[in-house]
């Protein structure tokens, strides 16, 4: 702790002068996909920089922090019964929706954000998602479920009150990557909000890749299936044989 | 252990996975069969994708025949001819069945194809089997010798063709005929095709027991291995690393499972195969006729 503080400390000495401006740590810019990757905590922490000290009357401030991971177009379909047995009836196509989503703040949301903020800046979870639907009528309940199962299968994660705000300076935060985790560049933003206006925002990226085999893996699906799909054969071909061969000795 | 799977982008425990293979192994050494039709609808229950899942069972269903053949070919209970000619039949429907495959994944029907693509043929083939095993057990405690084959319907059509090692003239239309429907069933439900082969091959083409596990075991690798490179190419899909996995679980699986199919009687062994198909089947009708937990889902096209 008394070592995060130091690098604070040289990170506000660094930067030039603002009236309320945000510096920011982060724990790890880039999670590495290998083989036995199960989700990580990524700890986002920063500070308030100011020039002289806040306004005596001003209310006090409020961060809000968002993880974005790479946004993805997807179909939400619904099941009704027909003839007798489930089948999905509907559809709602979604332009764009993250496909990791986190947002931690110092308080409930609704209490830090106006609603013109929060159009303005995409930071709630069901801003973040973007959608054009004119197949059903009722397309919010799709959004509705899309943020329900997401947030039941940890990608779309609420943090109100997960962000550590002391002394109206330093704030951090923890956000858990669940273990299924698309590759991509995972937006990360910060917003400095007093009586529900942004202050001040930051932004920077934490990069999630396949690294080793996973990656020469994935990419030789998609870049050479041909390629892909014949080592696939020749894998279980040779592990077929090498099966059987072992087990002849075994008898013999 | 936990482990990310590339293609599926899940992370799941390996040694459930081993677990898994080892499983179905067990099974099919028990009973023959090479497992797929119980080792798909698994990987659903452990949250593999349903196309990955599908295709990577193509995948190791290749490695399972492929052992078992090499062992099919050392006691020549393999007719190549008639394997090549339901072969023929195979790679057709293989392709057709990619086809319908990827048409209804556009339109999010491919669950509901492969669920009751499952639940139609495992039922009707579990209570044929049945069926069978329970009135082979009666007859023979009423001492009663085994039924003849008879002369079939089928062997009056044109284009015959000598098969020696099955002892057989027939003509090839009905092996073409059950290699085109077992192909499509290989590429829509990841499965070899065996549960449907077998008794088509005892029953409709009249083909000696002997030769029929290697014969239509010799057919499956192939049948497997076009899904398999069909899968990949289309929708890249075969996950290499969860294939491996279930390739030496159920390997080691089906070594144990061959030791302890010997010590049971044949009938009694047809009788559990039968009521294992139905008891997946049944689970499988009922997820199509319960309202599911949330009737919404989502479909990221994978």
């Amino acid at each position: 702790m008394r070592r995060l503080a130091l690098v604070l400390l040289l990170l506000l000495c660094a930067l030039p002068a603002a009236a309320e401006r945000i510096v920011l740590g982060l724990s790890e810019d880039q999670v590495a996909l290998t083989a036995t990757f199960d989700g990580r905590d990524i700890l986002i922490f920063g500070a308030v920089r100011r020039e002289e000290g806040p306004p005596p009357e001003a209310a006090p401030l409020n961060v809000i922090v968002t993880v974005s991971g790479p946004m993805r177009p997807l179909t939400v379909r619904r099941a009704e019964r027909r003839f007798g047995i489930w089948i999905n009836a509907s559809a709602v196509r979604v332009d764009q929706a993250p496909s990791f989503y986190a947002v931690a703040t110092t308080r409930p949301l609704s209490e830090i954000l106006s609603d013109t903020e929060d159009l303005r800046h995409s930071i709630s979870i069901p801003r973040a998602i973007r959608a054009v639907g004119n197949e059903v009528i009722d397309r919010d309940s799709y959004i509705e479920a899309l943020i329900r199962i997401r947030t039941e299968e940890g990608s779309y994660q609420m943090l109100e009150g997960g962000v550590t705000f002391t002394e109206q300076t330093l704030f951090r935060t923890r956000v858990t990557l669940p273990a299924t985790l698309t590759e991509g560049r995972y937006a990360t933003r910060i917003f400095l909000t007093r009586e529900g206006a942004v202050v001040d925002t930051f932004e920077t990226a934490i990069s999630v890749r396949k690294v080793g085999i996973e990656r020469w893996l994935f990419n030789l699906s998609r870049r050479e299936p041909v390629q892909y799909g014949v080592l696939a054969l020749l894998i279980a071909l040779a592990a077929g044989w090498a099966a059987s061969a072992a087990f002849q000795a075994l008898r013999g | 252990m936990q482990l990310y799977l590339p293609i599926a982008e899940v992370s799941v425990n390996a040694i459930l996975l081993l677990g898994l293979g080892g499983l179905v192994g067990l099974l099919s050494g028990m009973f023959g069969v090479g497992g797929g039709f119980l080792i798909t609808p698994l990987l659903f229950l452990v949250g593999i994708p349903p196309a990955v899942a599908v295709a990577t069972s193509a995948n190791q269903i290749v490695a399972s025949s492929f052992s078992a053949v090499l062992a099919h070919l050392r006691r020549r209970t393999v007719d190549i001819p008639m394997g090549l000619v339901l072969l023929a039949g195979g790679l057709v429907g293989s392709a057709l069945g990619i086809g319908i495959f990827n048409a209804l994944r556009a339109r999010g029907q491919v669950d509901l194809l492969v669920t009751l693509s499952y639940v139609v043929f495992l039922g009707s083939v579990g209570s044929l089997m049945l069926w069978e095993a329970l009135r082979t057990t009666l007859r023979e405690r009423a001492g009663a010798p085994p039924q003849r084959r008879r002369h079939f319907w089928v062997h009056a059509l044109p284009l015959k063709m000598r098969f020696r090692v099955s002892g057989l003239y027939i003509s090839v239309i009905p092996p073409v005929v059950v290699g085109v429907a077992v192909g499509i069933l290989s590429a829509i439900m990841g499965v070899g095709g065996g549960f449907i082969l077998v008794p088509a091959m005892i029953y409709l083409l009249g083909m000696p027991t002997r030769v029929v596990v290697g014969t239509s075991t010799f057919q499956i690798i192939f049948v497997t291995a076009f899904s398999t490179l069909l899968h990949a190419i289309t929708n890249g899909t075969v996950d290499i690393l969860l294939a491996l996995l279930l390739i030496v679980g159920g390997v080691i699986g089906a070594q144990a499972g061959a030791r302890l199919g010997t010590r049971l009687r044949p009938e009694r062994l047809r009788l559990l195969l039968a009521l294992l198909v139905l008891a997946v089947c049944a689970q499988l009708a009922l997820s199509l006729l319960l309202p599911p937990a949330d009737p919404y889902s989502l479909d990221t096209g994978r």
